[in-house]
Protein backbone atom coordinates (compact mmCIF):
# COMPACT_ATOMS: atom_id res chain seq x y z
CA UNK A 1 0.00 0.00 0.00
CA UNK A 2 1.23 3.46 -0.90
CA UNK A 3 0.86 5.36 2.36
CA UNK A 4 1.01 8.80 0.77
CA UNK A 5 -1.73 7.78 -1.66
CA UNK A 6 -3.87 6.56 1.23
CA UNK A 7 -3.44 9.91 2.96
CA UNK A 8 -4.63 11.82 -0.10
CA UNK A 9 -7.97 9.98 0.11
CA UNK A 10 -8.69 11.90 3.31
CA UNK A 11 -10.20 15.33 2.56
CA UNK A 12 -8.62 16.67 5.73
CA UNK A 13 -5.20 15.83 4.35
CA UNK A 14 -6.04 17.51 1.05
CA UNK A 15 -7.22 20.55 2.99
CA UNK A 16 -4.30 20.49 5.42
CA UNK A 17 -1.32 20.32 3.08
CA UNK A 18 -0.68 22.78 0.28
CA UNK A 19 3.05 23.29 0.28
CA UNK A 20 5.25 23.78 3.30
CA UNK A 21 8.22 26.15 3.15
CA UNK A 22 9.60 25.07 6.51
CA UNK A 23 9.27 28.51 8.06
CA UNK A 24 8.37 27.14 11.50
CA UNK A 25 5.61 29.65 12.23
CA UNK A 26 3.31 26.75 13.16
CA UNK A 27 5.90 25.51 15.64
CA UNK A 28 6.13 28.93 17.27
CA UNK A 29 2.39 29.04 17.96
CA UNK A 30 1.89 25.36 18.82
CA UNK A 31 0.96 24.47 22.43
CA UNK A 32 2.09 20.87 21.85
CA UNK A 33 5.54 22.06 20.77
CA UNK A 34 5.65 24.05 23.99
CA UNK A 35 5.30 20.93 26.08
CA UNK A 36 6.27 17.85 24.09
CA UNK A 37 9.27 17.02 22.00
CA UNK A 38 7.16 17.92 18.99
CA UNK A 39 7.56 20.10 15.93
CA UNK A 40 4.60 20.48 13.54
CA UNK A 41 6.93 21.90 10.88
CA UNK A 42 8.63 18.51 10.66
CA UNK A 43 5.28 16.73 10.28
CA UNK A 44 4.38 18.91 7.28
CA UNK A 45 7.85 18.47 5.89
CA UNK A 46 7.85 14.66 6.15
CA UNK A 47 4.47 14.10 4.51
CA UNK A 48 5.34 16.58 1.80
CA UNK A 49 8.50 14.60 1.00
CA UNK A 50 6.27 11.59 0.11
CA UNK A 51 9.03 9.44 1.59
CA UNK A 52 7.14 6.20 2.30
CA UNK A 53 9.63 4.97 4.88
CA UNK A 54 9.52 8.16 6.87
CA UNK A 55 5.73 8.29 6.66
CA UNK A 56 5.56 4.73 7.99
CA UNK A 57 7.86 5.69 10.87
CA UNK A 58 5.61 8.64 11.59
CA UNK A 59 2.51 6.43 11.66
CA UNK A 60 4.20 4.20 14.25
CA UNK A 61 5.69 7.06 16.25
CA UNK A 62 4.77 8.80 19.51
CA UNK A 63 5.00 12.09 17.63
CA UNK A 64 1.63 12.09 15.86
CA UNK A 65 -0.15 11.67 19.20
CA UNK A 66 1.33 14.84 20.73
CA UNK A 67 -0.87 17.34 18.86
CA UNK A 68 -3.82 18.78 20.80
CA UNK A 69 -5.90 19.53 17.68
CA UNK A 70 -6.35 23.12 18.82
CA UNK A 71 -5.93 24.30 15.20
CA UNK A 72 -3.91 27.34 16.25
CA UNK A 73 -1.60 26.44 13.35
CA UNK A 74 -4.42 26.95 10.85
CA UNK A 75 -4.63 30.66 11.52
CA UNK A 76 -0.91 31.23 11.26
CA UNK A 77 0.55 29.27 8.37
CA UNK A 78 1.47 31.69 5.58
CA UNK A 79 0.91 28.91 3.02
CA UNK A 80 -2.52 27.93 4.31
CA UNK A 81 -1.47 24.53 5.66
CA UNK A 82 -2.98 23.05 8.81
CA UNK A 83 -0.73 20.58 10.56
CA UNK A 84 -3.57 19.71 12.92
CA UNK A 85 -5.59 18.39 9.95
CA UNK A 86 -2.59 16.46 8.59
CA UNK A 87 -2.27 14.91 12.05
CA UNK A 88 -5.93 13.84 11.99
CA UNK A 89 -5.40 12.05 8.68
CA UNK A 90 -2.21 10.40 9.97
CA UNK A 91 -3.94 9.23 13.15
CA UNK A 92 -6.83 7.75 11.17
CA UNK A 93 -4.45 5.83 8.93
CA UNK A 94 -2.33 4.71 11.89
CA UNK A 95 -5.46 3.20 13.46
CA UNK A 96 -6.60 1.60 10.21
CA UNK A 97 -3.26 -0.16 9.85
CA UNK A 98 -2.84 -1.05 13.51
CA UNK A 99 0.37 0.99 13.77
CA UNK A 100 -0.97 3.00 16.71
CA UNK A 101 -0.14 0.20 19.15
CA UNK A 102 3.57 0.66 18.44
CA UNK A 103 3.72 3.78 20.62
CA UNK A 104 2.83 4.44 24.24
CA UNK A 105 0.72 7.46 23.30
CA UNK A 106 -0.95 5.68 20.39
CA UNK A 107 -1.99 2.74 22.59
CA UNK A 108 -4.12 5.18 24.61
CA UNK A 109 -6.71 5.12 21.82
CA UNK A 110 -8.29 2.04 23.39
CA UNK A 111 -8.95 3.88 26.66
CA UNK A 112 -10.54 6.78 24.76
CA UNK A 113 -12.65 4.44 22.63
CA UNK A 114 -13.86 2.52 25.69
CA UNK A 115 -15.08 5.68 27.44
CA UNK A 116 -15.80 8.50 24.97
CA UNK A 117 -16.53 6.27 21.98
CA UNK A 118 -18.97 4.05 23.83
CA UNK A 119 -20.63 6.99 25.59
CA UNK A 120 -21.46 8.46 22.18
CA UNK A 121 -23.07 5.31 20.83
CA UNK A 122 -24.84 4.04 23.92
CA UNK A 123 -25.68 7.27 25.77
CA UNK A 124 -25.58 10.04 23.16
CA UNK A 125 -22.95 12.06 25.04
CA UNK A 126 -19.16 12.29 24.81
CA UNK A 127 -18.76 12.75 28.55
CA UNK A 128 -21.01 11.88 31.49
CA UNK A 129 -21.01 12.73 35.19
CA UNK A 130 -20.46 9.02 35.96
CA UNK A 131 -17.07 9.19 34.19
CA UNK A 132 -15.69 11.77 36.59
CA UNK A 133 -14.64 9.24 39.21
CA UNK A 134 -12.49 11.17 41.72
CA UNK A 135 -9.60 8.65 41.66
CA UNK A 136 -9.35 9.00 37.88
CA UNK A 137 -9.90 12.76 37.99
CA UNK A 138 -8.05 14.11 41.01
CA UNK A 139 -7.76 17.47 39.23
CA UNK A 140 -11.49 17.95 39.69
CA UNK A 141 -10.67 18.68 43.31
CA UNK A 142 -12.93 18.50 46.35
CA UNK A 143 -15.72 20.36 44.55
CA UNK A 144 -15.60 17.84 41.72
CA UNK A 145 -15.80 15.07 44.30
CA UNK A 146 -18.77 16.76 45.98
CA UNK A 147 -20.56 16.98 42.63
CA UNK A 148 -19.74 13.34 41.85
CA UNK A 149 -20.99 12.10 45.24
CA UNK A 150 -24.21 14.15 45.02
CA UNK A 151 -24.91 14.11 41.30
CA UNK A 152 -28.71 14.03 41.40
CA UNK A 153 -29.10 16.81 43.96
CA UNK A 154 -26.42 19.13 42.55
CA UNK A 155 -27.62 18.85 38.97
CA UNK A 156 -31.22 19.31 40.04
CA UNK A 157 -30.29 22.47 41.98
CA UNK A 158 -28.79 24.17 38.93
CA UNK A 159 -31.69 23.32 36.65
CA UNK A 160 -30.34 20.26 34.82
CA UNK A 161 -32.50 17.26 33.97
CA UNK A 162 -30.00 14.51 34.81
CA UNK A 163 -31.25 11.20 33.35
CA UNK A 164 -34.73 12.70 33.03
CA UNK A 165 -37.23 12.54 30.20
CA UNK A 166 -37.72 15.50 27.85
CA UNK A 167 -35.37 18.39 27.26
CA UNK A 168 -32.67 19.88 29.45
CA UNK A 169 -29.03 19.39 30.35
CA UNK A 170 -27.94 15.75 30.85
CA UNK A 171 -31.41 14.47 29.89
CA UNK A 172 -31.73 10.81 28.98
CA UNK A 173 -31.40 10.56 25.21
CA UNK A 174 -34.46 8.65 23.92
CA UNK A 175 -33.72 5.08 22.79
CA UNK A 176 -35.00 5.67 19.25
CA UNK A 177 -32.41 8.44 18.85
CA UNK A 178 -29.65 6.19 20.19
CA UNK A 179 -30.78 3.58 17.67
CA UNK A 180 -30.25 6.13 14.90
CA UNK A 181 -26.77 6.94 16.17
CA UNK A 182 -26.05 3.20 16.25
CA UNK A 183 -27.10 2.81 12.61
CA UNK A 184 -25.01 5.84 11.65
CA UNK A 185 -21.98 4.17 13.26
CA UNK A 186 -22.73 0.92 11.41
CA UNK A 187 -23.00 2.60 8.05
CA UNK A 188 -20.27 5.22 8.14
CA UNK A 189 -17.34 3.21 9.41
CA UNK A 190 -17.66 4.23 13.05
CA UNK A 191 -17.85 0.63 14.28
CA UNK A 192 -15.14 -0.41 11.86
CA UNK A 193 -12.84 2.12 13.58
CA UNK A 194 -13.89 0.81 17.00
CA UNK A 195 -13.32 -2.80 15.94
CA UNK A 196 -9.85 -2.03 14.63
CA UNK A 197 -8.89 -0.25 17.84
CA UNK A 198 -10.12 -3.26 19.84
CA UNK A 199 -8.53 -5.87 17.57
CA UNK A 200 -5.05 -4.37 17.40
CA UNK A 201 -5.08 -3.36 21.07
CA UNK A 202 -5.97 -6.88 22.23
CA UNK A 203 -3.22 -8.27 20.08
CA UNK A 204 -0.81 -5.82 21.65
CA UNK A 205 -2.08 -6.52 25.17
CA UNK A 206 -1.42 -10.22 24.64
CA UNK A 207 2.01 -9.46 23.23
CA UNK A 208 2.80 -7.37 26.29
CA UNK A 209 1.91 -10.28 28.54
CA UNK A 210 -1.53 -9.18 29.77
CA UNK A 211 -3.82 -12.12 30.34
CA UNK A 212 -7.61 -12.01 30.27
CA UNK A 213 -9.70 -15.00 29.24
CA UNK A 214 -12.66 -12.63 28.76
CA UNK A 215 -10.57 -10.62 26.26
CA UNK A 216 -11.58 -7.28 27.80
CA UNK A 217 -8.14 -6.50 29.26
CA UNK A 218 -9.06 -4.04 32.02
CA UNK A 219 -5.47 -4.15 33.35
CA UNK A 220 -4.14 -3.17 29.96
CA UNK A 221 -6.63 -0.28 29.84
CA UNK A 222 -5.51 0.90 33.30
CA UNK A 223 -1.92 0.57 32.16
CA UNK A 224 -2.29 2.65 28.99
CA UNK A 225 -4.41 5.23 30.82
CA UNK A 226 -1.84 5.92 33.50
CA UNK A 227 1.59 5.04 32.07
CA UNK A 228 4.05 7.75 31.16
CA UNK A 229 7.63 6.78 30.43
CA UNK A 230 8.72 10.36 31.06
CA UNK A 231 10.46 10.62 27.69
CA UNK A 232 7.87 12.70 25.87
CA UNK A 233 8.35 16.22 27.06
CA UNK A 234 10.77 18.83 25.85
CA UNK A 235 12.86 18.89 29.07
CA UNK B 1 -4.58 54.65 10.71
CA UNK B 2 -7.37 57.03 9.77
CA UNK B 3 -10.73 56.31 11.37
CA UNK B 4 -12.42 55.29 8.11
CA UNK B 5 -9.52 52.92 7.34
CA UNK B 6 -9.99 51.34 10.74
CA UNK B 7 -13.70 50.96 10.14
CA UNK B 8 -12.99 49.29 6.81
CA UNK B 9 -10.54 46.82 8.37
CA UNK B 10 -12.94 46.14 11.19
CA UNK B 11 -15.74 45.33 8.75
CA UNK B 12 -13.79 42.26 7.70
CA UNK B 13 -14.22 40.97 11.20
CA UNK B 14 -17.98 41.26 11.55
CA UNK B 15 -20.23 38.27 11.25
CA UNK B 16 -23.92 37.95 10.76
CA UNK B 17 -25.77 36.67 13.81
CA UNK B 18 -29.43 35.73 13.46
CA UNK B 19 -31.86 37.89 15.39
CA UNK B 20 -34.42 35.32 16.54
CA UNK B 21 -35.77 31.75 16.12
CA UNK B 22 -32.87 29.57 17.11
CA UNK B 23 -32.48 25.79 17.21
CA UNK B 24 -30.39 25.11 20.31
CA UNK B 25 -27.80 22.35 20.50
CA UNK B 26 -26.14 21.65 23.83
CA UNK B 27 -22.55 20.97 24.79
CA UNK B 28 -21.48 17.71 26.46
CA UNK B 29 -18.81 19.41 28.56
CA UNK B 30 -21.04 22.27 29.64
CA UNK B 31 -23.90 19.96 30.59
CA UNK B 32 -21.47 18.23 32.95
CA UNK B 33 -19.62 21.23 34.35
CA UNK B 34 -21.75 24.32 33.69
CA UNK B 35 -25.37 23.20 33.28
CA UNK B 36 -26.45 26.39 35.05
CA UNK B 37 -24.88 28.42 32.23
CA UNK B 38 -26.95 26.72 29.56
CA UNK B 39 -30.04 27.18 31.71
CA UNK B 40 -29.20 30.86 32.15
CA UNK B 41 -28.65 31.34 28.42
CA UNK B 42 -32.15 29.99 27.69
CA UNK B 43 -33.66 32.06 30.49
CA UNK B 44 -32.05 35.30 29.25
CA UNK B 45 -33.17 34.68 25.70
CA UNK B 46 -36.68 33.61 26.53
CA UNK B 47 -37.65 35.74 29.51
CA UNK B 48 -35.42 38.82 29.26
CA UNK B 49 -35.25 39.21 25.49
CA UNK B 50 -38.46 37.46 24.40
CA UNK B 51 -36.71 35.33 21.78
CA UNK B 52 -37.79 32.00 20.38
CA UNK B 53 -35.23 29.27 21.04
CA UNK B 54 -36.16 25.64 20.66
CA UNK B 55 -34.50 22.52 22.03
CA UNK B 56 -35.37 19.11 20.68
CA UNK B 57 -34.72 16.40 23.31
CA UNK B 58 -33.74 14.02 20.49
CA UNK B 59 -30.58 15.91 19.64
CA UNK B 60 -27.39 14.23 20.78
CA UNK B 61 -23.72 14.96 21.14
CA UNK B 62 -22.11 16.08 17.89
CA UNK B 63 -19.44 13.48 18.84
CA UNK B 64 -16.80 16.21 18.59
CA UNK B 65 -14.64 15.08 21.50
CA UNK B 66 -14.55 11.60 20.00
CA UNK B 67 -13.71 13.10 16.61
CA UNK B 68 -10.92 15.29 17.94
CA UNK B 69 -9.50 12.41 19.94
CA UNK B 70 -9.66 10.43 16.70
CA UNK B 71 -11.90 7.52 17.69
CA UNK B 72 -14.77 8.84 15.53
CA UNK B 73 -14.16 8.93 11.74
CA UNK B 74 -14.99 12.00 9.67
CA UNK B 75 -17.87 10.28 7.80
CA UNK B 76 -19.46 9.36 11.12
CA UNK B 77 -19.35 12.82 12.63
CA UNK B 78 -20.53 14.38 9.38
CA UNK B 79 -23.60 12.15 9.47
CA UNK B 80 -24.28 12.79 13.17
CA UNK B 81 -24.10 16.52 12.44
CA UNK B 82 -26.39 16.05 9.45
CA UNK B 83 -28.88 14.39 11.81
CA UNK B 84 -28.85 17.47 14.06
CA UNK B 85 -29.52 19.57 10.94
CA UNK B 86 -32.37 17.24 10.00
CA UNK B 87 -33.99 17.73 13.42
CA UNK B 88 -33.64 21.47 12.87
CA UNK B 89 -35.13 21.31 9.39
CA UNK B 90 -38.04 19.16 10.57
CA UNK B 91 -38.83 21.67 13.32
CA UNK B 92 -38.88 24.51 10.79
CA UNK B 93 -35.77 26.33 12.01
CA UNK B 94 -32.91 27.78 9.96
CA UNK B 95 -30.68 29.32 12.61
CA UNK B 96 -28.46 27.04 14.63
CA UNK B 97 -27.31 28.17 18.10
CA UNK B 98 -24.48 26.01 19.43
CA UNK B 99 -23.62 26.00 23.12
CA UNK B 100 -20.28 24.32 22.48
CA UNK B 101 -17.23 25.72 20.71
CA UNK B 102 -15.96 22.30 19.68
CA UNK B 103 -19.35 21.74 18.04
CA UNK B 104 -19.37 25.24 16.59
CA UNK B 105 -15.98 24.58 14.98
CA UNK B 106 -17.20 21.24 13.68
CA UNK B 107 -20.42 22.64 12.22
CA UNK B 108 -18.35 25.25 10.41
CA UNK B 109 -15.71 22.73 9.29
CA UNK B 110 -18.35 20.38 7.92
CA UNK B 111 -20.37 23.09 6.15
CA UNK B 112 -17.15 24.43 4.59
CA UNK B 113 -16.12 20.89 3.57
CA UNK B 114 -19.47 20.44 1.83
CA UNK B 115 -18.93 23.68 -0.07
CA UNK B 116 -15.47 22.66 -1.19
CA UNK B 117 -16.13 18.97 -1.71
CA UNK B 118 -19.80 18.62 -2.83
CA UNK B 119 -19.30 14.86 -3.15
CA UNK B 120 -18.94 14.72 0.66
CA UNK B 121 -22.35 16.37 1.05
CA UNK B 122 -23.93 13.88 -1.36
CA UNK B 123 -22.33 10.98 0.49
CA UNK B 124 -23.57 12.26 3.85
CA UNK B 125 -27.12 12.83 2.55
CA UNK B 126 -27.15 9.18 1.48
CA UNK B 127 -25.71 7.95 4.76
CA UNK B 128 -28.29 9.86 6.77
CA UNK B 129 -31.19 8.78 4.60
CA UNK B 130 -30.21 5.11 4.78
CA UNK B 131 -29.48 5.18 8.51
CA UNK B 132 -32.46 7.23 9.68
CA UNK B 133 -34.73 8.05 6.73
CA UNK B 134 -34.10 11.75 7.44
CA UNK B 135 -33.27 14.62 5.10
CA UNK B 136 -31.85 18.01 5.94
CA UNK B 137 -31.14 21.58 4.89
CA UNK B 138 -27.85 23.25 5.73
CA UNK B 139 -28.49 25.98 8.36
CA UNK B 140 -28.68 29.52 7.04
CA UNK B 141 -26.96 30.90 10.10
CA UNK B 142 -24.63 29.21 12.56
CA UNK B 143 -24.00 31.15 15.76
CA UNK B 144 -22.20 30.24 18.91
CA UNK B 145 -24.23 31.05 22.02
CA UNK B 146 -21.65 33.71 22.93
CA UNK B 147 -22.30 35.42 19.56
CA UNK B 148 -25.94 35.73 20.55
CA UNK B 149 -25.17 37.14 24.00
CA UNK B 150 -22.72 39.52 22.27
CA UNK B 151 -25.42 40.62 19.85
CA UNK B 152 -27.79 41.45 22.70
CA UNK B 153 -25.16 42.74 25.16
CA UNK B 154 -26.60 46.24 25.24
CA UNK B 155 -30.14 44.92 25.78
CA UNK B 156 -28.75 43.01 28.74
CA UNK B 157 -26.95 46.16 29.92
CA UNK B 158 -30.24 48.05 29.73
CA UNK B 159 -31.74 45.56 32.24
CA UNK B 160 -28.74 45.33 34.51
CA UNK B 161 -28.94 45.31 38.30
CA UNK B 162 -25.15 45.38 38.73
CA UNK B 163 -22.21 46.72 36.75
CA UNK B 164 -18.74 45.27 36.47
CA UNK B 165 -17.49 48.04 38.75
CA UNK B 166 -15.51 47.53 41.94
CA UNK B 167 -17.84 48.86 44.65
CA UNK B 168 -14.93 49.60 46.97
CA UNK B 169 -12.90 51.70 44.53
CA UNK B 170 -15.46 52.81 41.95
CA UNK B 171 -13.10 51.55 39.23
CA UNK B 172 -14.10 49.18 36.41
CA UNK B 173 -13.26 45.56 37.18
CA UNK B 174 -10.20 44.28 35.34
CA UNK B 175 -11.20 41.27 33.31
CA UNK B 176 -8.99 39.02 31.22
CA UNK B 177 -10.71 36.98 28.56
CA UNK B 178 -9.98 33.62 26.99
CA UNK B 179 -11.58 32.62 23.70
CA UNK B 180 -11.88 28.94 22.80
CA UNK B 181 -9.44 28.02 20.01
CA UNK B 182 -12.10 26.51 17.75
CA UNK B 183 -14.22 29.67 17.93
CA UNK B 184 -12.25 31.56 15.30
CA UNK B 185 -8.79 30.09 14.76
CA UNK B 186 -10.12 27.63 12.19
CA UNK B 187 -12.46 29.95 10.34
CA UNK B 188 -11.67 33.54 11.34
CA UNK B 189 -14.63 34.95 9.41
CA UNK B 190 -17.02 32.87 11.54
CA UNK B 191 -16.11 34.63 14.79
CA UNK B 192 -16.81 38.21 15.86
CA UNK B 193 -13.49 40.01 15.43
CA UNK B 194 -11.84 37.11 13.58
CA UNK B 195 -8.88 35.24 14.99
CA UNK B 196 -6.73 38.32 15.48
CA UNK B 197 -9.14 40.64 17.29
CA UNK B 198 -11.82 38.44 18.84
CA UNK B 199 -14.34 40.90 20.16
CA UNK B 200 -17.10 38.61 21.33
CA UNK B 201 -16.19 38.76 25.04
CA UNK B 202 -14.62 42.22 24.89
CA UNK B 203 -17.96 43.61 23.72
CA UNK B 204 -19.78 42.08 26.69
CA UNK B 205 -17.21 43.22 29.27
CA UNK B 206 -17.22 46.79 28.02
CA UNK B 207 -20.98 46.96 27.66
CA UNK B 208 -21.42 45.81 31.27
CA UNK B 209 -18.97 48.33 32.73
CA UNK B 210 -15.73 46.35 33.05
CA UNK B 211 -12.30 46.92 31.57
CA UNK B 212 -10.58 44.39 29.32
CA UNK B 213 -6.99 43.68 30.25
CA UNK B 214 -4.68 42.55 27.49
CA UNK B 215 -2.04 39.99 28.39
CA UNK B 216 0.64 38.39 26.20
CA UNK B 217 -0.73 34.83 26.14
CA UNK B 218 -4.32 35.93 25.58
CA UNK B 219 -4.67 33.77 22.48
CA UNK B 220 -2.77 30.74 23.77
CA UNK B 221 -4.73 27.48 24.08
CA UNK B 222 -5.95 26.54 27.58
CA UNK B 223 -4.35 23.15 27.03
CA UNK B 224 -7.41 20.91 26.70
CA UNK B 225 -5.92 19.12 23.70
CA UNK B 226 -8.71 16.47 23.77
CA UNK B 227 -6.62 13.27 24.29
CA UNK B 228 -4.14 15.42 26.25
CA UNK B 229 -6.69 15.80 29.00
CA UNK B 230 -8.86 12.69 28.54
CA UNK B 231 -5.99 10.33 29.34
CA UNK B 232 -4.62 10.74 32.84
CA UNK B 233 -0.96 10.36 31.92
CA UNK B 234 -1.16 13.20 29.37
CA UNK B 235 -2.55 15.85 31.68
CA UNK B 236 0.83 17.54 32.18
CA UNK B 237 0.24 19.06 28.73
CA UNK B 238 -3.03 20.52 29.85
CA UNK B 239 -1.89 22.04 33.15
CA UNK B 240 1.35 23.39 31.63
CA UNK B 241 -0.49 25.33 28.96
CA UNK B 242 -2.98 26.76 31.46
CA UNK B 243 -0.07 27.68 33.68
CA UNK B 244 1.55 29.62 30.86
CA UNK B 245 -1.62 31.70 30.66
CA UNK B 246 -1.84 32.26 34.44
CA UNK B 247 1.76 33.45 34.58
CA UNK B 248 1.10 35.79 31.71
CA UNK B 249 -2.01 37.35 33.27
CA UNK B 250 -0.78 37.43 36.90
CA UNK B 251 1.10 40.78 36.72
CA UNK B 252 -2.11 42.57 35.65
CA UNK B 253 -3.92 41.48 38.84
CA UNK B 254 -7.17 40.55 37.07
CA UNK B 255 -10.43 40.44 39.01
CA UNK B 256 -11.78 37.60 36.86
CA UNK B 257 -11.20 35.43 33.80
CA UNK B 258 -14.06 35.32 31.29
CA UNK B 259 -14.40 32.41 28.83
CA UNK B 260 -16.64 31.43 25.94
CA UNK B 261 -15.55 27.80 25.58
CA UNK B 262 -17.00 24.77 27.37
CA UNK B 263 -13.74 23.26 28.59
CA UNK B 264 -11.57 26.34 29.11
CA UNK B 265 -13.35 27.73 32.18
CA UNK B 266 -13.29 24.30 33.81
CA UNK B 267 -9.57 23.87 33.13
CA UNK B 268 -8.66 27.41 34.13
CA UNK B 269 -10.68 26.88 37.31
CA UNK B 270 -9.43 23.40 38.25
CA UNK B 271 -5.78 23.83 37.24
CA UNK B 272 -5.44 26.80 39.60
CA UNK B 273 -6.40 24.43 42.41
CA UNK B 274 -3.97 21.77 41.19
CA UNK B 275 -1.07 24.22 40.93
CA UNK B 276 -1.76 25.44 44.43
CA UNK B 277 -1.89 21.86 45.74
CA UNK B 278 1.34 20.95 43.99
CA UNK B 279 3.40 24.08 44.54
CA UNK B 280 1.49 26.37 46.87
CA UNK B 281 1.36 28.92 44.06
CA UNK B 282 -1.71 31.07 43.44
CA UNK B 283 -2.16 33.72 40.78
CA UNK B 284 -4.83 36.10 42.10
CA UNK B 285 -4.92 39.02 44.49
CA UNK B 286 -3.92 38.51 48.16
CA UNK B 287 -2.92 34.91 47.61
CA UNK B 288 -6.35 33.90 46.26
CA UNK B 289 -7.17 32.29 42.95
CA UNK B 290 -8.61 34.22 40.02
CA UNK B 291 -12.36 33.54 39.68
CA UNK B 292 -13.23 32.05 36.29
CA UNK B 293 -16.64 32.66 34.75
CA UNK B 294 -18.59 31.71 31.67
CA UNK B 295 -20.21 34.58 29.75
CA UNK B 296 -23.67 33.43 30.81
CA UNK B 297 -22.63 33.41 34.46
CA UNK B 298 -21.31 36.95 34.02
CA UNK B 299 -24.50 38.04 32.23
CA UNK B 300 -26.57 36.42 34.99
CA UNK B 301 -24.68 38.31 37.71
CA UNK B 302 -25.16 41.59 35.84
CA UNK B 303 -28.88 40.82 35.60
CA UNK B 304 -29.03 40.17 39.35
CA UNK B 305 -29.60 36.40 39.26
CA UNK B 306 -28.75 34.38 42.36
CA UNK B 307 -25.14 33.10 42.09
CA UNK B 308 -26.20 29.65 43.26
CA UNK B 309 -28.94 29.49 40.60
CA UNK B 310 -26.19 30.17 38.08
CA UNK B 311 -24.18 27.22 39.40
CA UNK B 312 -21.20 29.15 40.77
CA UNK B 313 -20.98 26.63 43.63
CA UNK B 314 -19.71 24.13 41.03
CA UNK B 315 -16.45 26.07 40.71
CA UNK B 316 -13.38 24.97 42.64
CA UNK B 317 -11.76 28.42 42.64
CA UNK B 318 -13.89 30.67 44.83
CA UNK B 319 -16.05 33.26 43.13
CA UNK B 320 -16.88 35.17 46.34
CA UNK B 321 -14.05 37.75 45.94
CA UNK B 322 -15.62 38.79 42.65
CA UNK B 323 -19.18 38.81 44.04
CA UNK B 324 -18.00 41.02 46.91
CA UNK B 325 -16.34 43.48 44.55
CA UNK B 326 -19.46 43.76 42.38
CA UNK B 327 -21.53 44.20 45.53
CA UNK B 328 -23.76 41.18 45.01
CA UNK B 329 -25.68 40.04 48.07
CA UNK B 330 -25.66 36.28 48.45
CA UNK B 331 -26.43 33.81 51.16
CA UNK B 332 -23.29 31.77 51.93
CA UNK B 333 -25.46 29.32 53.91
CA UNK B 334 -27.29 28.33 50.73
CA UNK B 335 -24.20 27.77 48.60
CA UNK B 336 -24.33 24.00 48.97
CA UNK B 337 -28.08 23.67 49.41
CA UNK B 338 -30.28 21.57 47.17
CA UNK B 339 -33.48 22.60 45.46
CA UNK B 340 -35.39 22.10 48.72
CA UNK B 341 -33.00 24.42 50.63
CA UNK B 342 -31.41 21.55 52.58
CA UNK B 343 -27.62 21.15 52.52
CA UNK B 344 -26.23 18.62 50.02
CA UNK B 345 -23.17 17.92 52.14
CA UNK B 346 -20.22 20.19 51.54
CA UNK B 347 -16.97 19.91 49.58
CA UNK B 348 -14.00 19.00 51.79
CA UNK B 349 -12.27 22.17 50.72
CA UNK B 350 -12.99 25.04 48.39
CA UNK B 351 -10.09 26.99 47.10
CA UNK B 352 -7.70 27.93 45.98
CA UNK B 353 -6.12 30.39 48.37
CA UNK B 354 -9.29 31.10 50.29
S1 LIG C 1 3.74 27.49 9.14
FE1 LIG C 1 3.11 26.41 7.27
S2 LIG C 1 4.78 26.73 5.80
FE2 LIG C 1 5.57 27.25 7.83
S3 LIG C 1 6.51 25.34 8.58
FE3 LIG C 1 4.41 25.35 9.34
S4 LIG C 1 3.23 24.22 7.78
FE4 LIG C 1 5.19 24.79 6.85
S1 LIG D 1 -3.43 21.69 16.01
FE1 LIG D 1 -1.72 20.45 16.75
S2 LIG D 1 0.01 21.06 15.46
FE2 LIG D 1 -1.56 22.67 15.25
S3 LIG D 1 -1.02 24.22 16.81
FE3 LIG D 1 -2.53 22.84 17.75
S4 LIG D 1 -1.30 21.28 18.82
FE4 LIG D 1 0.06 22.32 17.34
Amino acid sequence: MELYQELTKDVRFVEGLNSCMNCGVCTAICPAAEFYDYDPRIIASIVQSKDEKRIEELLKSETIWYCGECMSCKTRCPRGNTTGLIIMALRSLSQDLGYFTESEKGRQQLAIKRVVGENIVYRGYCVLPENLVPELHPEQGPVGEWIYENKEAVYERVGANYNGEGEGALRKIPQESLDEIYRIFELTGGFERFDKIEYFSKKKAKGMGFIDPEEVYPDYVNHIYSTNNGKHSRQ
Amino acid sequence: MKAEGKIRVWQDYQKEIADDHYFYVRSCIRQNFFPGSEQTFLKILRTELGKDIYENPHHTTCSGIGYHSDVVPFDTIQTIVARQFALMTEAGYKNLAASCITSFGIYNEIIETWKEFPSELEKVRNFLKSATGREFEVPQNVAHASDIVYKFRDDIAARKKFSLINQHTGEPLKIVEHIGCHYSKMFPSKGVGGAEFPHVLVGMIESWGGEVIDYPERRHCCGFGFRQYLVMSNRGYSVSNSRKKFESMEPYIPDAILCNCPGCPMFLDRWQYVIEEMEGKTFGENGAGIPVLTYEEMAGLVLGYDPWDLGLQMHQTNVEPLLNKIGIQYNPELKYAGKDGKMIGKPMMVGCGW
